[in-house]
């Protein structure tokens, strides 16, 4: 008990939050990719957390959420809530120049500006996606896209010409 | 004290009563939202168009997933399951609303306490409790019947929601917001397999002008709206699909018309019978096979 006590006295609940990693992208920390949009400790100690979603249809939200719980109890926090946040939605922007550089050394090229969302009716892009990226293997410019999909919704996948190996793509959204 | 040693600990104990085996209690996508209905809606309204706007989302990805291990390639079989995910996701959350606000229909009765509304809803609704569109009811039929199918259910969904951005109700704003991100990409994905197709073989273009004569009589009942969509939509929370129109018309020709395919004559605007919970043979039999084993074991947990 006294040290559970000592603990909680020492540790920032932000801190131990962000520790926490994606389960999908686990070079990744919830914090890098964007997705822990806010800690805070309430008067009566409880440990609140925002999570937004990256897609609507995110498979990994429940283990975030399951994952953050168990380091802030594992660190000696015994109430918290883990609370889901939908608007603002989710961006590849708020991915961290950290977390760029960290997918680049995982072999996923990270990804560029998303694009600007005006309010009217969206317009229909019947050409291939206009998306660049380096290979994350051997720094080439030289990559074409395989598939706007992906292993996971966030994800595209390209190949690069000069080195011939395949690579993932972080998608702008 | 809870001191969980593994994560799989902090998943199970996340719900004491276990988790109902085919739904995802621990996750409920609003928990923590601000679910309260602004002043000026009638929340029986505003569930109803959740339901309206969930059903043909959790229709059509139940279609799609059909493809899963049938698609003509592996690339093109992770793109139909990921939008098919894209639009779960949508799905669970447009149900979630409609569960916040209490439409619930007979569902809640048949469902165990432990099962969260979204998946209460659609697990245990029969078919005239749903109030999704033919157009995302109707069989596949081949890929690129398929293709044509998404290519406009996507349109038509994205010039909703891209409006519903904006709706009075923010927890509808929100998950619109988002959906039109990953609707931009559904609906650009399936228009270039329309140009390949229609554009391509002989073969192909025969089999995409069929898809295109057997999926355009379905768009009849897509822009009349109900008397839940009027009320809401002067409320300022929904969209008159009379009002997405012309944009859909514009897109689906420009597309048709890249593609060398002929243009079929626009039906005439018929009533919309599915949003009224009338539908054909194909959603029960789709129904049978997403709600079956859910309902012989309601009280399945692990």
């Amino acid at each position: 008990m006294t040290a559970v006590t000592l603990q909680r006295a020492t540790t920032d609940p932000r801190a131990v939050a962000e520790t926490v990693t994606d389960p999908e992208l686990p070079m990744l920390t919830l914090a890098d990719l964007g997705v822990l949009r806010d800690v805070r400790m309430e008067d009566d100690g409880t440990v609140v957390v925002d999570i937004t979603p990256t897609y609507s249809g995110c498979p990994a939200m429940g283990v975030m959420r399951a994952d953050l719980l168990h380091a802030l109890h594992a660190a000696g926090f015994r109430d918290v809530d883990v609370r889901t946040v939908l608007s603002p939605a989710w961006t590849s922007d708020w991915i961290s120049e950290d977390g760029r550089r960290k997918l680049a050394a995982g072999g996923i090229a990270p990804p560029g500006t998303a694009p600007v969302r005006s309010p009217g009716p969206v317009p229909l892009q019947l050409g291939p996606t206009r998306r660049t990226a380096g290979c994350p293997q051997c720094g080439s410019p030289d990559t074409v896209e395989q598939s706007e999909f992906s292993a996971t919704a966030c994800k595209a996948l390209r190949r690069c010409r000069s080195c011939g190996e395949p690579f993932e793509h972080f998608k702008e959204i | 004290m809870v001191h969980e040693e593994t994560v799989y600990e902090a998943l199970v104990n996340a719900h004491d009563e276990g988790h109902w085996a085919f739904g995802t209690g621990f996750d409920e996508p609003l928990a923590g939202v601000d679910t309260t209905v602004p002043d000026g809606i009638d929340p029986a309204d505003l569930g109803a168009y959740c339901l309206m706007l969930g059903d043909d989302a959790l229709v059509l990805a139940q279609r799609l997933t059909q493809w899963i291990t049938n698609a003509p390639e592996l690339e093109e079989e992770v793109a139909i399951g990921n939008i098919g995910l894209d639009l779960l996701g949508q799905a669970r959350l447009l149900l979630a609303r409609g569960g916040s606000v209490g439409v619930l229909g007979r569902s809640r009765q048949l469902a165990t306490d432990t099962i969260p509304d979204e998946d209460a809803l659609a697990y245990f609704r029969d078919a005239d409790e749903f109030r999704s569109t033919a157009l995302v009811e109707v069989e596949n039929g081949d890929f690129a019947r398929t293709l044509v199918r998404l290519l406009v259910a996507a349109s038509v969904r994205l010039a909703v929601l891209a409006r519903l951005r904006d709706s009075r109700d923010p927890v509808l704003a929100a998950i619109a917001t988002k959906g039109v991100k990953e609707l931009t990409y559904h609906r650009d994905h399936a228009a270039r397999w329309v140009l390949r197709l229609g554009d391509g073989t002989a073969e192909s273009h025969r089999r995409a002008q069929d898809g295109v004569e057997a999926v355009w009589p379905l768009l009849a009942d897509l822009f009349t709206a109900t008397d839940v969509e009027t009320r809401l939509a002067a409320a300022g929370v929904a969209v008159d699909p009379a009002d997405v129109r012309d944009e859909v018309r514009a897109v689906l020709t420009q597309v048709l018309e890249r593609a060398t395919l002929a243009v079929p004559d626009w039906p005439a605007d018929a009533p919309p019978r599915g949003r009224l919970g009338e539908h054909g043979p194909e959603l029960t039999e789709l129904l049978d096979t997403l709600q079956g084993l859910a309902r012989q074991h309601p009280a399945a947990t692990w």
